[in-house]
């Protein structure tokens, strides 16, 4: 298990090397550059700031230098907003986008494992038709119009929660729900097929045999078997879900990570974009990571193999 | 001998998209205890839908018992709802499927598997209930059984899946244990364990068991009594000398000719029965056998023949046994089997069916 996890850890390190060095190269082949704006800037302006922030010098040089500072977790300032740092963002956006992705998070797996499971039970009749038909429309509206939805009936005509802004628990549960309706969904599809596949197993006839009720089998028997494909997909959608959304945070206001990732491209931020790129890619890198870890707790069958097979 | 299970004219059928198929056709048949009545025939012949159904655990719908009883120890079976037959599953009715790779939850350990039963239907608490998993692994001849009761089914192999799976069936003492082709899936020297264990508990425990198979050898092996089904009916059964040395239905002849002895030149050529079984969406007139069958007659594809009796125990259905049929050989395999049993009746009875 230790060795796996080592070598898991160092395919990690490789993957965001190649991850950095590829974004690093992308970045700079784009058009533009971070002072370009609709304004020319005198020459001598721009020749000052490329100076200072060392764009003039080669880009071997550049590239070193900023993978020698990542490693120290340093992800250099801000091009966009004077005197902050990459890091600075980072450390005021991650931790409400984290707050509202767990949020979200937690609202997506449990409904959507209910909706799921309660679908499966009652294969073709009105409840699976409901869950499912809940759950198309769940992957089918787009988050900006479910968020507006949210917004007008349950904040304006009915005056449940605020509109919007980031200040107490109550502010975070539309926005939660909203960024949570399409994980949710999709988790509940998933559960479905996944539950009426293991409901026709040998086993759970088995289990009938012994004369185990309907419940104790779905939950001692079917829905462990039945996760496997969920938790797969936890682990891209948690990071994902983390690092808060662009849409979401706009329309509520939420002064999360989301919208720095996607501002930072517009004006192309250099080491913002780097710095949230670096940090998103750790976060999946390392979901993917638990996922593998929780399959072996799930299905004794999955070995987690160190360096030698058949260990 | 006490009667431990009476099924009485059971009809099921299963409702698809291409029609109703009637998978058993009024199927009658009783067990006494302590007792092992074998149910032969090949696939499709029903012998799986009969055994399920009496667990009741036929999927409704599309599966549905249209008329018929059930009784077992004085209850009808057939009219339970499916929360009465929580208390009746794995407590009086033990079962054992064919497949043991899949028959066992992959994700749970073995003793968990077997301690269910245990905590449920026995009340155990969970020490209680492992210990006794323990003691019950050791009785179906599994080594180890305080390592082995903490490993979960991918470390067993296949005879010891059925192992364990006898196991589960047996935890609770039940009076009848039902067995769907449980050597099936196995290698020949592992059934013939399986079997001698099955044999040698039941005489530990006083099981009565229905075994379903459709491998003649086993049958011999195993059964007291025995049923030839074909296309959802019972065409023949009596007691293993009874269909072995006196077989009467031209199925049996057909069955027992295919099967290999080690008495017969190898030379010559096994016996198959031809065609295939009818389509029970839409059953044929007169006997469902008929078109496959060499001695069939011009009522065979008329009428349906009535149940004959041979002898007390021994029935038969077909019109082969009418006095006004004539006389025909049996094939040359079977002929050589074919002894004088003293039991029978001078002249073959016919009896109603839902006697």
């Amino acid at each position: 298990m230790l060795r796996y996890i080592s070598r898991r850890l160092l395919s990690i390190l490789l993957s965001l090397f190649l991850i950095i060095t590829a974004t690093f190269f992308l970045m700079r082949a784009a058009p533009g550059g971070p002072f370009s704006g609709e304004k020319k800037l005198p020459p001598e302006i721009e020749k000052n700031l490329n100076e200072y922030y060392g764009l003039d010098r080669p880009w071997y040089n550049q590239y070193f230098d900023y993978l020698v500072s990542i490693a120290k977790w340093d992800f250099g300032p801000s091009f966009k907003y004077k005197g902050q740092t990459v890091n600075d963002l980072i450390n005021d956006g991650f931790p409400v986008s984290f707050f509202l992705g767990m949020e979200s998070l937690l609202l997506a797996v449990s409904l959507g494992i209910l909706l799921g499971v309660i679908a499966a039970l009652n294969h073709n009749k009105w409840q699976d038709y409901g869950a499912m038909i809940f759950a198309v429309l769940g992957i089918s509206v787009p988050s900006f119009i479910m968020a507006s939805l949210l917004q007008y009936v349950l904040a304006i005509k009915l005056g449940l929660f605020p509109v919007a802004r980031w200040e107490s628990l109550q502010h975070t549960v539309l926005p939660a729900l909203a960024l949570a309706a399409t994980p949710m969904a999709f988790i509940a599809r998933l559960t479905r097929s996944s539950m009426l596949e293991v409901l026709s197993n040998d086993y759970i006839r088995t289990a009938k045999a012994k004369g185990l009720s309907k419940g104790q089998i779905t939950v001692k028997h079917a829905i462990r078997n039945a996760l496997l494909p969920v938790v797969t997909y936890l682990g891209p959608l948690s990071a994902a879900v983390l690092t808060g959304s662009f849409v979401i945070e706009k329309i509520f206001g939420i002064p999360g990570l989301g919208s720095q990732f996607v501002l930072s491209i517009s004006n192309r931020d250099y080491t913002t974009i780097m710095g949230v790129t670096v940090f998103y890619s750790i976060l999946l890198l390392f979901s993917v990571l638990l996922v593998d870890i929780a399959y072996g707790l799930i299905d004794p069958r999955i070995k987690l193999a160190g360096g030698k097979k058949g260990e | 001998m006490e009667k431990l299970l009476e099924v009485k004219d059971l009809q099921v059928s299963f409702q698809t998209y291409g029609g109703e198929v009637q998978a058993v056709r009024g199927v009658s048949f009783h067990l006494n205890k302590g007792e092992t009545l074998a149910i032969v025939g090949e696939s499709g012949s029903g012998k799986s839908v009969t055994s399920q159904t009496i667990m009741r655990l036929i999927p409704t719908p599309p599966g549905k018992i249209k008329s018929g009883q059930i009784i077992f120890n004085g209850e009808d079976l057939a009219k339970k709802t499916d929360k009465e037959m929580e208390a009746i599953r794995g407590k009086d009715i033990g079962m054992i499927f064919q497949d043991p790779m899949t028959s066992l939850n992959p994700t749970m350990k073995v003793g968990h598997q077997i301690m269910e039963v245990l905590i449920k239907h026995l009340k155990m608490d969970k020490a209680a209930a492992k210990e006794r998993a323990i003691e019950l692994l050791r009785l179906v001849g599994i080594p180890m059984p305080e390592k082995r009761v903490n490993q979960y089914p991918h470390e067993f192999s296949g005879g010891m899946r059925q192992r364990a799976m006898i196991a589960v069936a047996l935890a609770s003492n039940p009076k009848l244990l039902i067995a769907d082709e449980p050597t099936t899936a196995l290698d020949v020297t592992i059934q013939a364990q399986i079997l001698e264990l099955m044999k040698d508990l039941q005489k530990k425990m006083g099981t009565s068991i229905i075994f379903i198979t459709h491998d003649l050898g086993v049958v011999a092996n195993v059964a007291d009594r025995v049923a030839v089904m074909y296309a959802g009916k019972i065409v023949e059964m009596g007691t293993v000398d009874e269909i072995f040395y006196d077989p009467r239905h031209p199925y049996t002849w057909g069955l027992l000719a295919s099967m290999p002895s080690l008495d017969s030149d190898d030379k010559a050529e096994l016996a198959a029965i031809p065609g295939t079984p009818p389509d029970l969406t839409n059953p044929p007139k007169g006997d469902a056998f008929a078109p496959r069958n060499p001695y069939a007659m011009k009522i065979d594809f008329e009428l349906e023949p009535p149940m004959f009796k041979i002898s007390d125990t021994h029935y038969a259905a077909t019109w082969l046994l009418h006095p006004d049929a004539p006389k025909v050989e049996p094939p040359e395999a079977v002929k050589k089997r074919l002894r004088q049993l003293s039991s029978n009746y001078p002249q073959p009875v016919i009896v109603k069916e839902s006697e």
